[in-house]
């Protein structure tokens, strides 16, 4: 049961479904990659399974743990351990990231319970060394006036704070450059790990040279077409999404 | 200082409740000479404050509503229900042991005997028309600063206090503060002598606890050459299903120099109607900062401002305003430059939740004739609901050419996706709402005192837990 189980999903936005019987399993401790190309309905999975109030659910359910995730608030999800790293960060004006990571560690805590500050900062500093962050990063305001750098860096510490489960990647690769992705791809290498279950949702196989995957999934129109190894990324970078489209519209094989 | 904040009490549930009070002094309900003429004997006014008042009733009785430019709500006050003065007693006592005990355990819960051991150099307690209470450390008396309330600094400082009185804040200046002119009652008076810095801020607690009553307290504060003060109010009342009028009236005097820094911290309930005047005159070298926080009423407006009388004189208005379903903030400020080299500086932050509505009205005036004045203003609004409003009337006339001015405005809203991201750490809906008002006001609220920047935040947590989900 430890695991991020998404059976059967069906979402739609109006009258347009996007996300179309889609079943996909993450056990804890595991890396999965969805790869797709522009419009598979990628990010529409990651923001349903966090609890985007804009997405409609029409059938199918995601557990985590064992436990349906539709029932509970966005918020609850998060307590519970899941974390969505993602594509477009919004800002937070005037809040600082050290205040945020507080606010939301403190969200954690039993009522009437105190975070300890000097227990809070030295996680904090201890995770902002791991991920080669400067000191002076977290007196800024979330995501205020950030590079694309540095606000897929801000959502990887934050990972690193709030020590998920389940943390599902949302395109964390787009708009970073190759040094970029190279230290965002340390930082996440080095929170894997047993307890750790992540959906890395990409559309280029390049960050796959950085983060291995264990399984990778190709997303088409709203379903997985094929599933497969580290070495389907290498396929797919080779053969192109054109190759499995043509096989998209097919019944999936049994 | 060093203090433990969690003191500074004024959260919206701990000001709703009141206590029953035997009061053996009742002007009645409605106001007429027969009115004004009973509070001044209760009071035992000199002749001049009889005429004083009785005049300003005039004024009051004349001037309209002034309903062509503000809110028609203020037709809503029925001035005929209302009751102008209330006290158990005239003169405030020295020590708490000595407070009436129906009146001491209204102050003993909203924490100010406590606060007043832990930081404060001085309070004054004032319960509906009459201040009960008012002390100030001994060092500082023996400084030779005065702090008493209105009527005793009247009756026993006539030199210090009638040269002063109303020069700032005519009667006529407006119908409300007419009306404050004509019943006014409580209030602090304070005096500090020249080079005197007071160290320790000096408290008012204005309390309502009376129904259908009004509370007109007048504030007459001077800093003579080179002084420092900080003084700060705190306002709360219960809620009461019928209109509560407070309407005061407070007059700053900063001599040449001298730095006063006025903090308000009001936590009114919603069936308040706060209009109230708020003035300073600033000399030569000298500096009158108010620093303005409004949260709760049905209506508040309110308008400090600063006379630049002096030479190189600086006036400052920091302000926040939060306006919850149903409420009207009508706030902003007035800098009337009127010497050379004068500045002024107005940072306004507003935020609008559920129907709520924040109005800014800035006045900056820099005559012709003046040179180099600077003024610089900045106004943000927030809004939390689409059906939140927000209106910015700034009136700047800047002439000469010697001046410099600077005006700035925003509007946000806090979005959806901002609410999202943040719930997706782990926020509940109401505190990701907090924390954006909190991020929203945070560079202003960095510069107040300490005790009132943290007492702030979580005033703002308390409102916006009541406002959501």
């Amino acid at each position: 049961m430890q695991q991020l189980e998404i059976k059967n999903l069906r979402v739609a936005i109006g009258e347009n479904e996007i996300i179309r019987d889609l079943s996909l399993s993450v056990g804890l401790g595991e890396m999965h990659a969805v790869m797709g190309p522009n419009g598979s309905g990628k990010s529409t999975l990651a923001k349903v399974i966090a609890g985007h109030p804009d997405y409609k659910v029409t059938s199918g359910e995601v557990l985590m743990d064992g436990e349906n995730l539709f029932e509970l608030e966005p918020d609850e999800r998060a307590r519970k351990g899941l974390f969505l790293a993602f594509q477009y960060p919004s800002e937070v004006p005037g809040v600082t990231i050290a205040n945020f990571l507080r606010a939301a560690m403190q969200s954690r805590l039993p009522e009437g319970e105190e975070l300890e500050a000097t227990d809070y900062y030295a996680k904090l500093y201890e995770k902002m060394d791991l991920l080669e962050i400067d000191r002076s990063f977290t007196s800024r305001a979330v995501n205020e006036g950030f590079s694309g750098g540095e606000k897929k860096r801000c959502e990887i510490l934050q990972m690193a704070m709030l020590d998920p489960r389940y943390a599902v990647l949302d395109e964390t690769d787009s708009g970073l450059d190759i040094d970029a992705l190279k230290v965002v791809a340390n930082g996440v290498n080095s929170l894997r790990g047993p307890n750790l279950g992540v959906l890395l949702i990409t559309h280029y196989q390049r960050l796959l040279n950085y983060i291995v995957p264990d399984f990778v999934h190709v997303m088409v129109q709203g379903r997985i077409v094929r599933s497969g190894g580290k070495e389907l990324a290498l396929e797919l970078e080779e053969k192109g999404y054109d190759l499995i489209r043509d096989h998209a519209e097919e019944p999936v094989a049994a | 200082m060093k203090t433990d904040t969690s003191a500074v009490n004024i959260d919206r549930d701990k000001g709703d409740f009141h206590y029953k009070v035997d009061y053996g002094y009742d002007a009645g309900v409605g106001l007429d000479e027969r009115v004004v003429k009973y509070i001044s004997d209760v009071k035992h006014d000199p002749d001049w404050v009889r005429e004083f008042r009785l005049k300003a009733l005039q004024t009051f009785e004349s001037k309209p509503l002034p309903t062509h430019w503000a809110s028609k709500d203020l037709e809503a006050i029925d001035f005929n229900k209302i009751r102008y003065y209330l006290a158990q007693g005239q003169r405030a006592t020295r020590s708490w042991e000595e407070v009436p005990e129906d009146v001491k355990r209204t102050f003993e819960r909203l924490g100010i005997p406590e606060q007043e051991r832990k930081f404060l150099a001085g309070v004054e307690a004032q319960f509906d028309s009459e201040a009960v209470y008012s002390n100030i450390k001994k060092a500082v008396g023996e400084q030779g600063v005065i702090f008493v309330g209105s009527t005793e600094g009247l009756k026993e400082y006539p030199e210090i206090f009638r040269r002063w009185f109303g020069k700032v804040i005519p009667t006529g200046d407006n119908k409300f503060s007419a009306l404050n002119s004509a019943v006014f009652s409580g209030g602090s008076f304070i005096y500090v002598p020249p080079g005197v810095k007071v160290k320790h801020p000096l408290q008012a607690y204005f309390r309502i606890n009376a129904e259908n009553f009004g509370q007109f307290e007048r504030t007459l504060i001077i800093c003579d050459e080179g002084s420092e003060l900080t003084y700060m109010e705190g306002c709360t009342a219960p809620k009461f299903n019928t209109a509560t009028l407070h309407s005061a009236v407070v007059e700053l005097i900063a001599l040449k120099g001298a730095k006063l820094q006025y903090i308000t911290v009001q936590n009114w309930s919603p069936n308040v109607f706060n209009l109230v005047t708020k003035r300073g005159l600033a000399h030569e070298e000298s500096e009158i900062k108010w620093i303005d926080c409004n949260i709760g009423s049905r209506l508040t407006m309110k308008y400090p401002g600063v006379v630049l009388k002096g030479r190189k004189s600086r006036g400052e208005v920091l302000s926040i305003a939060l306006a919850n379903n149903g409420q009207h903030q009508d706030t902003g400020a007035k800098m009337i430059h009127a010497a050379d080299e004068t500045t002024s500086n107005i940072i306004s932050k507003s935020i609008s939740i559920g129907t709520g509505r924040a109005t800014y009205r800035g006045l900056v005036h820099v005559p012709k004739h003046l040179k180099n004045c600077k003024n610089n203003t900045e106004c943000d609004a927030l809004l939390i609901n689409s059906t939140s409003r927000t209106d910015t009337y700034p009136a700047i006339s800047v002439r000469g050419t010697g001046n410099s001015v600077q005006h700035e405005a925003s509007v946000s809203q806090v979005s959806a996706e901002q609410i999202f991201y943040m719930q997706q750490r782990g926020l509940s809906e109401a505190q990701a709402m907090s924390l954006s008002v909190n991020g929203f006001v945070n560079d202003l609220v960095r510069q107040f005192p300490m005790e009132y920047s943290v007492e702030l935040k979580r005033l703002i947590e308390l409102e916006m837990e009541g406002s959501v989900g």
